[in-house]
């Protein structure tokens, strides 16, 4: 083996801070919508109303039992078949993410909610509150205090999945540096790198979720 | 849907189709029980450390843990791969990324199985660690050694509290097993992909992957519910 080659990385800086802008961009993206559509999936779990309930059990645990991948592959088939056009892989791939995610993030806001006592919202019903409204106003925001820490853990692990792109052709972190491997014959110097720049992140941001959590419990 | 779809699910029992979905099944299934293998042993072991006196010891299990969970399995995967043979000596290098048989399998083996043993060596910490101090002073108050402790009091009451995440733990290598079509491996996922790419039925055999997902997820789960009873500590 050669040596180390420190430039080819310096030099393919730019190319690869684009993969890591789509997979940021994705990352996020996708957290927001899966957040979103995790609130109403777990406020249809916890209905009265059976078929709601029903609906949100079978749709999460569908998506907990497949693979990230085979979900991936599903969308880039389905999506533009749907709408009648072509979508590109990103918008595709944005829709993946966000469906699958939500699954995830409607467990932990479930158990957020959950974790709020029902004297909490009898009170707000009490003071003239209609459900939806004390839902939105005393509920929720509780609830969101004490789950902000699992939420941003699951967006860590969502960052992390985001590498699966490659399989429908989108050019992320992890794929742009590939094609920089492949094309420069550089692949212990550019996986290395890979391993490292998501190890930074992730760690650092995994100890930060950590510090939160043990603030939000604290108080 | 557009009616442009053009739908034919007798496509699957198709030769040579039907063959391709039956083997990705045996590479998932195959794939996921070795890396599990490899997970749990290695787990326990990490996980045990993580519990020890000595700091140095501690230190080293944390960083096994930090690192293998703080990088994407892909990445892992590709590494093991590309990289890891290159740094060996020549031949044994040469060796592992030509000769080995089903080389791509085994080094997916192991690029998902160390992801999931830095899981696995957190379950085992966290039931071992949940263990009421007064349990682990009386254990050594009879007279055991601490090896002797943790063999006949500590682990197997921590084994059996986390049952239940172990066997989640076992659907995870499942659903994970299909990155290593990655690098080539011909699990269900691939094989699935195979087929839409040769036939254009790609609903078709994405539904027959997603059934075997599913239909095997949920077979487990009935199964360990069962175990999990069977296995948990009364009273």
């Amino acid at each position: 083996m050669t040596s180390f080659d420190v430039h080819i990385i310096v030099r393919s800086l730019p190319f690869l801070w684009k993969g890591m802008q789509l997979s940021i961009a994705l990352a996020v993206y996708s957290a927001v919508v899966g957040i979103s559509m995790g609130v109403v999936l777990a406020i249809m779990r916890l209905s009265s109303i059976r078929p709601l309930a029903w609906l949100s059990y079978v749709y999460v645990n569908l998506l907990r039992s497949v693979p990230l991948l085979l979900i991936l592959l599903w969308f880039y088939l389905l999506v533009p078949l749907l709408t009648g056009h072509p979508v590109g892989a990103f918008s595709s791939a944005l829709i993946a993410f966000a469906m699958f995610e939500a699954a995830y993030y409607a467990e932990i806001i479930r158990a957020g909610i959950e974790s709020i006592p029902a004297r909490q919202s009898q009170a707000a019903l009490s003071t003239g509150l209609t459900r939806w409204q004390a839902m939105r106003h005393v509920v929720l925001p509780q609830a969101f205090a004490n789950m902000t820490p699992s939420l941003l853990a699951q967006g860590i692990l969502l960052f992390m999945d985001t590498s699966l792109v490659v399989v429908v052709g989108l050019r992320d972190f992890m794929a742009t540096a590939s094609i920089i491997a492949t094309q420069q014959a550089r692949v212990v110097e550019l996986y290395t790198f890979v391993a490292l720049v998501y190890f930074v992140i992730c760690f650092a941001a995994s100890r930060a979720v950590g510090l939160l959590r043990r603030r939000v419990s604290a108080a | 849907m557009a009616h442009t779809y053009n739908w034919n699910w007798s496509v699957l029992f198709q030769h040579p189709y039907l063959g391709w979905l039956i083997s990705g099944a045996e590479v998932s299934l195959a794939l996921a029980a070795c890396m599990w293998v490899l997970a749990f042993t290695l787990g326990s072991l990490v996980g045990v450390a993580s519990t020890l006196p000595n700091r140095y010891v501690r230190a080293l299990a944390a960083a096994y843990v930090e690192v293998l969970r703080n990088i994407p399995p892909i990445v892992q995967i590709f590494v093991w791969y590309f990289v890891v043979p290159q740094l060996l000596p020549p031949a044994l290098g040469m060796y592992v990324k030509r000769d080995l048989p089903h080389s791509a399998f085994w080094t997916a083996v192991v690029g998902l199985g160390l992801f999931i043993s830095a899981r696995v060596a957190e379950h085992v910490r966290a039931g071992i660690e949940a263990i009421p101090r007064s349990l682990v002073q009386a254990s050594l108050a009879t007279g055991l050694s601490a090896a002797q402790s943790y063999r006949h009091v500590r682990l197997p009451i921590a084994y059996r509290n986390i049952v239940p995440v172990l066997t989640s733990e076992f659907l995870i290598c499942f659903k994970v097993s299909a990155i290593a079509l990655t690098i080539g491996v011909m699990e269900m996922t691939a094989q699935s992909r195979q087929v839409e790419f040769y036939t254009a039925h790609g609903i078709e055999a994405f539904t027959a992957a997603t059934l075997f997902y599913l239909v095997f997820s949920a077979i487990f789960s009935v199964g360990t519910t069962f175990a999990e009873r069977a296995m948990r500590i009364r009273g």
